[in-house]
């Protein structure tokens, strides 16, 4: 790590790799689901790399980057469940028909998700990613950049550029 | 993006980076800091010939000497809890000066009752304390999170609400020797709720306070 406080790329690729099944190992305490460990595997090196000058090389590695990786389960977990308190599975009662046509709400939105996955994939390839990195992962830009390669100010101008073809898409006549 | 992609794209074009200095030598840079501009502020304003005398009396004595416990031990606590690897068992550090800067306060409202009734009315210069622990505690929380931001702390939370007690604290401190008189429950109350509404604040407005790319984009 200290080589990689350096800037000793090589040091630092060779580092990650070594205590990436460590990190895998911490986050399944706190999530069964590969994607979701993956995912919190991803955000805790991201934010290894945000905070690398925190890492005093006279300490231990392991405490400092358990506590990092903790953090993150925990992130991961309280965003889980945010999304699921609004999201119904389609599996469970999503085409259930009530009497009342406005409680026939939990088709519509299957419908439309749908629909809002085919007007993603339509999106420039660039835009797409600014957008699922920064409004869909909720990640903050710098990590947006690290993730999709692009600048900060791409990520903001693509962005932008999203969501406006976003909103022509859905006036389009279906 | 797979993690291996991941791995490549941030160890490219590694910059390197000026490793933190440890936390407690940033604390007392901070402290010492403060330190010195308080103790111009207080020789060249404060009402010296009425404050010193009072503080010679014991009940004074340990509430000034809590007061700024609670601030040191804050400040300390929250650049300790600003780095990833530090317990966070450092946030009940300032907890027991605190309790006896109350306990201290709190027998001064025993002695003094309700108000000083004073011409100035029952809430006599309270208000005045309440403006000064607020008013004061805002430069010195810019200095505070202008420091600590440079840890980006992985949870902002505990660094704000420690980091502000730290700046109210201090904020009371110093107003203690514009406050020559008795403590009374006003006085308490109010001293209190000035220190609740910056602790609230910097609680509330931790993202954008500490870390500059989670205030640019969430």
């Amino acid at each position: 790590m200290s080589a990689a406080q350096g800037g000793d790329g090589a040091a630092y690729a060779r580092l990650l790799r070594e205590v990436t099944p460590f990190v895998r190992a911490l986050l399944r305490r706190h999530c069964s689901n590969p994607q979701d460990v993956e995912e919190m595997l991803q955000e805790t090196l991201l934010t290894v790399h945000r905070v690398r000058h925190t890492y005093d090389p006279t300490r231990p590695f392991s405490p400092w980057l358990g506590a990092i990786a903790a953090r993150r389960g925990i992130d991961g977990l309280r965003r889980r469940s945010r999304v699921a308190r609004h999201e119904v599975g389609a599996e469970q009662d999503g085409y259930e028909t009530f009497a009342d046509p406005a409680a026939n709400i939990e088709p519509e939105a299957v419908r439309a998700s749908g629909e809002i996955e085919e007007m993603l994939r339509r999106l420039p390839p660039r835009q797409r990613a600014a957008l699922e990195a920064v409004k869909l992962r909720e990640l903050s830009l710098v990590e947006a950049s690290a993730v999709s390669g692009q600048s900060v100010a791409a990520l903001k101008v693509n962005t932008h550029r999203a969501l406006k073809a976003l909103r022509a898409l859905f006036r389009e006549p279906g | 993006m797979q993690t291996n992609q991941l791995i490549d794209r941030l160890s490219t074009q590694l910059e390197p980076v000026r490793v933190l200095r440890p936390p407690l030598l940033r604390a007392l840079a901070w402290l010492i800091c403060v330190g010195l501009i308080g103790t111009a502020v207080v020789w060249r304003y404060a009402q010296l010939p009425a404050v010193l005398p009072r503080l010679t009396l014991p009940r004074v004595a340990v509430e000034s000497f809590a007061t700024a416990l609670t601030a040191v031990t804050a400040v300390i606590a929250a650049f300790e809890l600003s780095v990833p690897d530090r317990s966070p068992r450092w946030a009940w550090l300032p907890l027991p000066p605190f309790a006896l800067w109350l306990a201290a306060s709190g027998l001064g409202c025993l002695r003094n009752g309700w108000s000083l009734h004073e011409p100035a009315g029952f809430m006599g210069h309270s208000p005045h304390c309440f403006a000064f622990i607020t008013g004061a505690s805002v430069p010195l929380a810019i200095g505070l999170f202008w420091m600590l931001r440079r840890a980006r702390p992985i949870h902002a939370l505990p660094v704000a609400a420690v980091g502000t007690l730290g700046v109210a604290a201090t904020a009371a401190f110093v107003l203690q020797f514009f406050h020559p008189f008795d403590v009374t429950v006003i006085d308490l109350a109010l001293h209190l709720a000035a220190i609740g509404l910056v602790v609230l604040a910097g609680s509330l407005w931790r993202r954008s306070l500490l870390d500059p790319s989670l205030g640019e984009s969430r």
